[in-house]
């Protein structure tokens, strides 16, 4: 599969935007599109197959589940960058970590139950040996989530 | 900031059995209801319920934003008068080229307060929107953070401690 077709892009379009909440939420899908709900699945699951879909599901609040969030900035020695990237990824709560352009050459963001388990585990980053400077930037108001890519 | 919703072992069972993969197939909440030992109207009614309290943020997919041609991005960290902040952060949110835009914390010689991350097809692209978006807007002082390597990118798994 090389190119979306018109109809790749219609489905991908409204999946992006809302999967209904009922018992067969792929045929509400394929009556919006005029096709049947067969043609959804088996279309969705070569798209999936042929990595244009990151992920199909359930995207939380991680506030409202009582998780507490934060960016997190380093200054890494750049010789331990690797290192220092791989001891961030072992924590579950540290769902993207970036090598970035900047002052600043890592970045990460953590999730974490509770302010406590949070502390302890900037501590332990901050004490890794190569980090230089640690900058917590907690939120303070989300204006925006919404990762959709309208496709023409 | 969103404030905390009191969470059932139910919904924890619920939230623990949404998180992984969607199945794609005819009744995918059969095969969840089964995976959290609930029926399937019992799980979805309480969906709705998670949904309607905005636990659920969406249903729906995410796309690999380079297979479907967004081949650049940048996480953009601005400098917003306080004055000004609410309005700003407002204006930026509502670019489609904008996806995630955060007020954050400042630190010490770390003056930047607001987070946008810009998508676009290219670097010069992305160069462009930030450019508007700071015109449009009537911000100058920013930095522009381009990833170099990613390290890591997943999708929490609560309720896994």
């Amino acid at each position: 599969m090389k190119e979306l077709t018109s109809f790749d892009k219609s489905l991908l379009n409204l999946l992006q935007s809302n999967l209904p909440v009922c018992s067969h939420p792929f045929a509400a899908l394929a009556e919006e599109l005029g096709t049947d709900e067969q043609t959804v699945l088996t279309r969705l699951q070569l798209l999936k197959q042929e990595g244009y879909l990151r992920r199909i599901g359930t995207f939380f609040n991680s506030n409202k589940l009582g998780y507490k969030g934060t960016l997190v900035a380093l200054r890494v020695e750049p010789d331990k960058i690797e290192t220092v990237a791989e001891a961030i990824n072992r924590y579950p709560g540290a769902t993207h970590n970036y090598e970035r352009e900047g002052r600043y050459n890592l970045w990460f963001t953590l999730l974490t139950p509770c302010i406590e388990t949070e502390k302890k585990i900037l501590d332990e980053v901050e004490a890794l040996p190569g980090v230089e400077d640690l900058l917590n930037l907690k939120a303070n108001k989300k204006y925006k989530i919404n990762v959709q890519f309208k496709l023409h | 900031m969103a404030q905390e919703t009191a969470m059932t072992e139910l919904d924890k069972k619920i939230v623990r059995a949404l998180q992984g993969d969607f199945p794609l197939v005819a009744e995918p909440y059969q095969v969840l209801a089964d995976q959290a030992g609930v029926s399937k109207e019992e799980f979805l009614a309480r969906v709705k319920v998670l949904e309607e309290q905005k636990v659920i943020r969406k249903m729906g997919a995410v796309l690999r934003h380079r297979e479907v041609g967004f081949s650049a991005n940048v996480l953009v960290a601005w400098v917003v008068p306080e004055a000004r902040l609410d309005e700003v952060a407002q204006k930026m949110a509502a670019s489609p080229s904008v996806s995630h835009c955060y007020d954050r914390n400042t630190a010490p010689d770390w003056p930047y307060n607001l987070y946008t991350m810009v998508h676009g097809h290219s670097r010069e692209e992305c160069e462009q929107i930030v450019e508007e978006l700071g015109k449009e807007c009537g911000i100058e002082e920013h930095t522009k953070l381009y990833s170099k390597k990613e390290w890591k990118k997943t999708s929490m798994k609560y309720f896994c401690e």
